[in-house]
């Protein structure tokens, strides 16, 4: 019973993306909860979503120290909610610094060492520009279908399930985009394993 | 049947439409907005905005009357507006049924406070029901309206956050049953003199029996055995937290919480040696158990702020379970992660900020400038108390800083503590929230001759719940043309003495105005109008800073732009953030601050 936390900057996208996963697993027949954040807290705020699906699923949070995978949008927010990933876990990480307004403002420093914190603590790490790959599928701010290609990499879900969602889900004008950048994703993760 | 995966809100609006609501009303709030938005996409249901939840309320009790299904929603803090209303609307009673979904937010993710709904519905003698996933809030609501029409009462449907937003599978066809009863004059049971009401509190109390009786055989309300060492109570989103967390564990899962299963719970009671009630917020069922002779453990151990999860439900009570099971952690496998986590104090927060671009933040800066004190009410501009702005003084609630810059003048004004600033009080607050409580405040400042000035951040949107509309934007829920409230010509009528419109992406404009109206001894509104960045986007280049010109001064960062950051001693604009506001480029000393001309 695969859990997942999608964690980012509001703004990103991810709230999206956790809807994009969320449906996959629908099609596929399992029993699937998310939680999502909504309201102040997405203002540019730390945004963290989960999906969860198996037989039976119960609580839409997931537990600390429990999720097969943490998607991080951005590096600071992976740091943040590592501590969501269990000891086998995987996380695919877009390599990307989104600094927060206390860093803006010079009060606080961003950490130097994200990357090695997060791969000293995730028993496997995918790591990509995913936002530079996005941008060249056609708009940056579909990095989350790429870290989503990533993903669908590590998971028994078929490609044509993952397109239906897509164009469940996506708004019409921009399931081209998704669907180039998830491709992205998908080359990026066979190319990794 | 259709398989799809709602949220709770969603499938509240589903339900509803099913159940045949003809009639529904609101006022935007995280996390209940996405009901109203999700009805309104239904064919023939009447769903609109008002400009606050008592109205909504009101509007839902006409509506019950006049035979059609109603539904009012709002959130928690929302239901205070209501609450005059709610509670003598159970007197009166309903025609067709109508239900009040109200959404809490434990953890305050989007709110001021973490007040406990439950008790409105105990405080009003009324029904209530709490789903534990998306799949329960679409049949709750027509089990809520038909109870409601069986028993001629208004009833509860009390959600959370992480019911509202969590998305879980419903099963569901899509078949709409209509209402349609007839109105009937009935003075003595629904004009509420003295007189009438006296005779129909008794039936309030005595509907309360019947309605218990309900409760004792609901479907909602069921036993799961398991263990007989481990018995829990529980309700909503906390029943799949325990769920999860103690597996093992035999629960009451209630889904019918007011009036209480009183036989049922003491027969589940009778199996064990402990029962836990798991609840979050306040110790609500547990207090009930308690008066009924039900020795339980809840907030003993179990916080009684912020959110639970299953980890804080484990972690709380394993301890005990325990010693009741003799099995390691009563069950609960700790999680046994790679190593320790970074640690949570030491990382930078991310604490949400007002956009690149916000149309608030040159009024914030301008006021900042004069040294205001700023007494304000709840919006995206709530934003600005965080520095540098730092541009908030005080704030409570929807409406307030209008009453609260009054409170604050009159006490300054008689205060030798406090010479000077009588003549600094600004109250701020949005545009759809004048509409929803500060326009009687206004009022009050012309009718009490006071000199402050109050602040209307015109965006021309409900933008921090997502955009919705409001009387002042010409076009309802429903997507029609309407007229457009013009706030300035309204406070003129209230008595205002001096009105007037800004630009906030005008620094001097702003700055000015603010400066003027704070020293003229006369009750003024300025209306600070530029539309949402997000909701419209606007003209504009982004703005690139000269390097050989910035010296660092980082007058620009005063300002708490996303977009600006300073590195390697010059400041940087991000260009994919910044809009062209050019704020910075108006407060740099030193003209490093250029537009990039031609960039679309």
């Amino acid at each position: 019973m695969p859990d997942v936390v999608l964690a980012g900057v509001g703004g990103q996208g991810n709230v999206l993306s956790a809807r994009l996963l969320a449906e996959t697993a629908l099609r596929m027949g399992y029993d699937v909860k998310t939680s999502e954040v909504h309201g102040m807290a997405q203002r540019g705020g730390s945004v963290v979503c989960m999906v969860r699906w198996g037989e039976k699923v119960c609580s839409p949070l997931v537990p600390e120290g429990r999720a097969d995978f943490l998607l991080a949008f951005e590096l600071l927010e992976g740091m943040r909610y590592l501590r969501y990933l269990s000891g086998e876990g995987t996380a695919i990480v877009n390599l990307y610094r989104l600094d927060p307004l206390p860093v803006l403002r010079g009060d606080a420093e961003y950490p130097p060492n994200a990357r090695e914190v997060i791969r000293s603590y995730a028993a496997r790490v995918l790591e990509l520009e995913a936002r530079a790959m996005a941008a060249e599928a056609g708009n940056p701010r579909a990095a989350g279908s790429v870290l989503l290609g990533v993903l669908s990499t590590c998971l028994d879900f078929p490609d044509d399930v993952w397109r239906e969602a897509m164009v469940a889900v996506v708004p019409s004008k921009a399931v081209e985009v998704n669907l180039r950048a998830f491709s992205a994703g998908v080359a990026f993760g066979r190319r990794g394993d | 049947m259709k398989r799809a995966l709602l949220s709770g809100n969603e499938a509240v609006a589903l339900g509803a439409w099913c159940a045949g609501v003809r009639v529904a009303a609101a006022y935007p709030g995280t996390p209940s907005t996405e009901i109203l938005e999700e009805l309104a996409r239904y064919p023939d249901v009447y769903c609109e905005w008002s400009p606050n939840e008592k109205v909504a309320m009101e509007v839902g009790i006409g509506s019950c009357l006049g035979g059609a299904r109603t539904l009012v929603a709002m959130k928690h803090v929302g239901l205070n507006v209501a609450a005059d209303p709610w509670m003598t609307l159970p007197y009166i009673g309903v025609n067709a049924g109508l239900v009040l979904a109200v959404a809490d937010d434990p953890g305050m993710h989007s709110s001021q406070n973490e007040q406990d709904s439950r008790y409105y519905a105990r405080m009003a003698k009324v029904p209530m029901l709490e789903p534990a996933d998306s799949s329960e809030c679409f049949e709750m609501i027509r089990a809520a309206l038909e109870l409601s029409e069986r028993h001629d009462t208004p009833v509860m449907l009390r959600l959370e956050t992480r019911i509202s937003h969590s998305r879980t599978v419903v099963e569901y066809r899509e078949e709409r049953r209509t209402v349609d009863l007839p109105y009937e004059k009935d003075a003595v049971k629904r004009v509420m003199i003295p007189g009438h009401a006296r005779l129909r509190h008794p039936v309030v109390i005595e509907r309360l029996g019947d309605l218990q009786r309900e409760s004792e055989s609901s479907p909602f309300n069921r036993v799961e055995m398991r263990s007989t060492r481990i018995g829990i109570v529980a309700s909503g989103v906390c029943y799949q937290y325990a769920r999860e967390a103690f597996p093992e564990a035999s629960l009451l899962k209630l889904g019918f919480v007011y009036p209480l299963p009183e036989k049922m719970l003491h027969e589940f009671a009778s199996h064990f040696r402990r029962l836990y009630v798991v609840e979050e917020m306040e110790p609500w069922i547990e207090e009930s158990l308690k008066a009924m002779g039900i020795d339980v453990v809840g907030k003993a151990r179990i916080p009684r702020d912020g959110e639970l999860d299953p980890d804080v439900v484990a972690r709380s009570l394993s301890e005990l379970m325990e010693m009741d099971t003799g099995v390691r952690g009563g069950g609960w496998s700790p999680p046994a992660p790679r190593g320790t986590p970074p640690d949570q104090s030491v990382l930078p927060s991310r604490p949400p900020v007002m956009c690149p671009g916000c149309p608030h933040r040159g009024l914030f800066y301008a006021l900042r400038r004069n040294k205001a004190v700023v007494s304000s009410d709840i919006g995206c501009y709530t934003l600005s108390v965080l520095p540098p702005l730092s541009g908030i003084d005080c704030q409570v609630c929807m409406g307030a800083g209008v009453g609260m810059a009054l409170g604050l003048e009159k006490a300054f004004a008689s205060s030798e503590a406090n010479a000077g600033k009588a003549g600094k009080v600004v109250g701020v607050l949005g545009d759809s929230t004048f509409i929803h409580g500060g326009i009687t405040g206004l009022i009050d400042m012309v009718y009490n001759r006071t000199l402050s000035t109050i602040v209307i951040l015109d965006n021309r949107t409900t933008a921090m719940t997502g955009f919705q509309d409001h009387p002042g934007t010409g076009r309802t829920l429903m997507g029609e043309e309407t007229f457009a409230l013009d706030l300035a010509e309204l406070a003129r009528a209230v008595g205002v003495e001096s009105v007037r419109v800004v630009d906030p992406w005008d620094l001097a404009e702003t700055e000015a105005a603010v400066a003027e109206e704070i020293a003229a001894p006369r009750t003024s509104v300025i209306i600070s109008r530029r539309s949402c960045v997000l909701r419209e986007r606007q003209e504009g280049f982004p703005y690139r800073v000269n390097e050989e010109k910035c010296d660092a001064c980082k007058r620009c960062l005063r300002l708490g732009c996303p977009a600006l950051v300073m590195r390697d001693e010059a400041a940087v604009i991000d260009e994919d953030l910044c809009v062209g506001c050019s704020l910075c480029a108006q407060v740099c000393g030193r003209d490093a601050i250029e537009g990039v001309g031609g960039y679309a």
